[in-house]
């Protein structure tokens, strides 16, 4: 169970002047802004869901994946998931998600992937067993079978972000967030991805909460969408209240597209 | 001489960016100089007459080294051009009119010149000001004031000349890494960075001072401070120029035989 | 600890994949090194003594702080490298894992290479030890390996420093190079050759004098007072603000992002 509850952060930061006479004052003087990341979040979302957040690039996706996972502090605001708030009792949270950085790499580079498994393994303290069980089962659905044993420099992006997810399950994790997980694939490596996903949430009932730009990923995996702009809420409902709203015959792609031009994000 | 030029602005005003990289720079210059120069304090006292130099010749070349650390020293890389020549990327340069060695020449000399003005006189101000055995106090001629920048100019070309090899060199070795760190302090330590070349064993003195090290630092440094005089300093000044010269052709050759190899292997 | 050992092995998996690399990177260190000892030899060419020390007793000085640099930097690379965990977005995976973040940050990096610069400093204190005139009693011993054990840990407090600042600013941090390279460099002779203002900031607020100095002062017997082999244990101390710091950073860091 996953609750936000009036959550908001700011950030300052420092301006950077362009031309040169600019970059020498700057030497002697910075300006900063306050930048409102987000503003009153709240939400909830139940066991076993799995919703879609979506955005503009800038919107606060991000920032909201870094709070539930408790990498960030907000400024204020509630968030409670599975009884706890990530940032006080940081341990214990994350040893009962996933997380997946889509543009982020967690597996080691140069060494074979199954070494990176078995670190993190090790880091999360996996019981022997529990981990082969676990490893087979996944290995099987995402098809990796020999790509374990090749060091994640040699593989194709569609593979790694395959092993990633995997990376991220490992501990059999109640919530998996995936931040853009779709990005940069290919379309088979796209499919065998969302395919995975919607298994993994029918068959362990794993919540997944997701953000991304590619339209397609919510019309295959999610019901309900979460649509944030400028750091507020600004629409929490599902695929088909959307589809009554838009122009008839539009695809996903094109309601969205209408949605940001309605709020002006 | 227009994109020239235009490169050059850019990355100036790109190192003016940096408020506090700079104060820290010259802070952590600071701190370095005097603990080189306390550490040489503690030599003399125990035998002034046993250097080459006085104290007052060494003071002043540890301030001006200081001063013109960015301009002078080897290690001052230009990283992006190693990563452009490991990553492949190169190829992209190769697009663009303009002759690739001017090219990183200039980006050195610029990136060079942009973090020793930015630097050079806080330094230079504080040094001048200093009490009296640790001021830095100029030459008695004006005309050493002049040769000394002459010379600046001519060993700044040596040492980008010298760097470019090290560059090319990536060319041609499967990894730079080594190679830059181990010529780099090699480079430096004869050129005088760490300590200064007439403090060198007699053999080794004269070795260095035939050689491009001899022509980075060390006769600019020397002029300033009166330890190189007279014929010696004419003499030092033809080398820079011949070893300037020499290092830009032998770059150029290069150069041109390791673009020849990435065009052949597609880069 | 276990985990530890798993950190380390897959470390050295990595860097074995880039032989050539490592070999040459090891040898550059190993030059880096060896300048300074050169620019010793050549000015002790000239002169007998500094400060009172000799060669010999001063080559004990540069390879105690070779020694203690290289080791720190061989296990503290992490904090090291920090601003760079903290710009790729690698500290936020160990921020989502369940694992003591000053653990994983140590376990990050590992740089084999600074092994150059420490067989080198081995090799010259095996140079020295017999030629320094020091009978070589066990409290000797003691005092020698306390001062480059304190010293490990003293640089490593200044990169745990040093990653605390990076957590505020990203510029500017090259200030730290004046304590940790400069202790290094400027560590080869005695800090009380550089007179008192330096050796009272040393001592007092970045206790690098704690590890070498006052130890230094008794293995060669220049002080009977057993006090002075044990200062480098003083030198401890410095840590605590430096972790103090480093949480207060993190902190800071959650409730700022970037």
């Amino acid at each position: 169970m996953i609750e936000l509850k009036g959550i908001n952060k700011t950030f300052r930061v420092a301006k950077r002047q362009a031309g040169f006479g600019r970059a020498v004052k700057a030497l002697f003087s910075r300006e900063y802004e306050t930048v409102q990341a987000l503003r009153d979040v709240s939400f909830c979302v139940a066991d076993g869901e799995m919703v879609g957040y979506i955005g503009p690039n800038g919107a606060g996706k991000s920032t909201t994946i870094k709070i539930m996972c408790g990498v960030l502090t907000p400024d204020n605001g509630a968030c409670l998931i599975n009884g706890r708030t990530p940032w006080k009792d940081r341990v214990a949270h994350v040893r009962e998600i996933g997380v997946v950085f889509g543009q982020r790499s967690q597996l080691w580079w140069d060494v074979p992937v199954i070494d990176s498994f078995e670190l993190i393994r090790d880091i999360y303290r996996v019981d022997e067993n529990e981990y082969k069980k676990n490893l087979d089962e996944l290995t099987e659905l995402l098809e990796l079978g020999e790509i374990l044993k090749t060091p994640a420099r040699s593989l194709s992006l569609g593979q790694r972000m395959r092993c990633e997810i995997v990376a991220s399950l490992l501990h059999n994790p109640k919530i998996l967030f995936l931040d853009e997980p779709t990005i940069g694939l290919d379309a088979i490596s796209k499919i065998a991805v969302r395919q995975f996903i919607k298994r993994l949430n029918e068959e362990r009932g794993t919540t997944v909460l997701l953000t991304t730009h590619d339209m397609q990923d919510i019309e295959a995996l999610t019901e309900r969408i979460i649509l944030v702009g400028k750091g507020q809420i600004l629409l929490d409902g599902n695929l088909a209240e959307l589809k009554t709203r838009a122009t008839e015959g539009a695809s996903a792609e094109e309601m969205v597209a209408e949605l940001y031009r309605e709020y002006e994000i | 001489m227009k994109p020239y030029r235009a490169l050059f602005r850019i990355r100036f005003a790109n190192s003016l960016q940096y408020r506090a990289a700079a104060i820290a720079g010259l802070t952590t210059q600071f701190a370095w100089g005097f603990m080189y120069i306390l550490g040489f304090a503690a030599f003399y006292s125990a035998n002034p007459y046993a250097f080459p130099m006085t104290f007052q010749q060494t003071v002043s070349y540890i301030w001006l080294q200081q001063a013109f650390m960015a301009m002078f020293f080897m290690w001052n890389y230009e990283y992006s051009i190693f990563d452009s020549i490991e990553s492949g990327s190169i190829s992209y340069e190769l697009v663009r009119p303009m002759d690739l060695y001017s090219r990183w020449f200039t980006t050195t000399t610029a990136n060079r010149l942009s973090r020793t003005v930015l630097r050079c006189f806080p330094i230079l101000i504080v040094a001048f000001i200093l009490p009296a055995p640790f001021r830095m106090v100029l030459p008695a001629e004006a005309v050493r004031i002049g040769l000394f920048f002459i010379s600046m100019v001519l060993s700044l070309g040596v040492v980008v000349s010298f760097s470019m090899l090290v560059y090319i060199s990536a060319f041609f070795t499967v990894n730079s890494a080594g190679t830059r760190i181990a010529v780099g302090v090699a480079g430096d330590f004869l050129a005088g960075g760490y300590i200064p070349v007439p403090f060198f064993p007699d053999a080794l003195r004269f070795a260095v001072e035939l050689s491009p090290f001899g022509a980075m630092q060390n006769m600019p440094l020397l002029i300033f401070n009166g330890g190189v005089t007279g014929d010696a300093l004419v003499r030092g000044l033809l080398l820079q120029v011949f070893w300037l010269v020499a290092l830009v052709f032998v770059g150029r050759v290069l150069m041109s035989r390791a673009l020849r190899k990435v065009v052949v292997q597609g880069g | 600890m276990r985990l530890y050992m798993k950190f380390l092995s897959m470390h050295i998996k990595s860097q074995m994949q880039y032989k050539t690399s490592f070999v040459f990177t090891t040898l550059g260190q190993f030059f880096v090194a060896f300048a300074t000892f050169l620019s010793i030899n050549f000015l002790f060419d000239r002169f007998d003594y500094v400060g009172g020390f000799s060669y010999e007793e001063v080559l004990i000085c540069f390879a105690v702080m070779m020694m203690a640099f290289s080791a720190s930097e061989l296990i503290g690379r992490g904090f090291d490298r920090f601003p760079a965990m903290l710009g790729n977005g690698s500290f936020d995976r160990a921020l989502v894992r369940p694992r003591n973040v000053i653990f994983q940050v140590l376990a990050s990096q590992m740089e084999f290479s600074r092994l150059g610069r420490f067989v080198q400093a081995v090799a010259v204190l095996v140079y020295a030890i017999p030629r320094s005139g020091i009978y070589w009693t066990w409290d000797k011993i003691l005092t020698l390996t306390l001062m480059i054990v304190c010293g490990a840990f003293l640089f490593f407090g200044l990169y745990v420093l040093y990653a605390a600042f990076s957590f505020f600013t990203t510029e500017g941090l090259e200030f730290m190079n004046v304590l940790t390279d400069g202790g290094r460099e400027h560590g080869r002779l005695p800090f009380g050759v550089y007179g008192d203002g330096v050796l009272k900031f040393l001592t007092y607020v970045v206790p690098l004098a704690l590890v070498q100095y006052y130890p230094l002062l008794y293995l060669t017997g220049r002080t009977d007072n057993f006090l002075y082999a044990l200062t480098p244990i003083a030198a401890l101390l410095f840590l605590l603000p430096c972790y103090v710091f480093f949480r207060f950073g993190l902190r800071h860091y959650k409730s700022t992002g970037s």
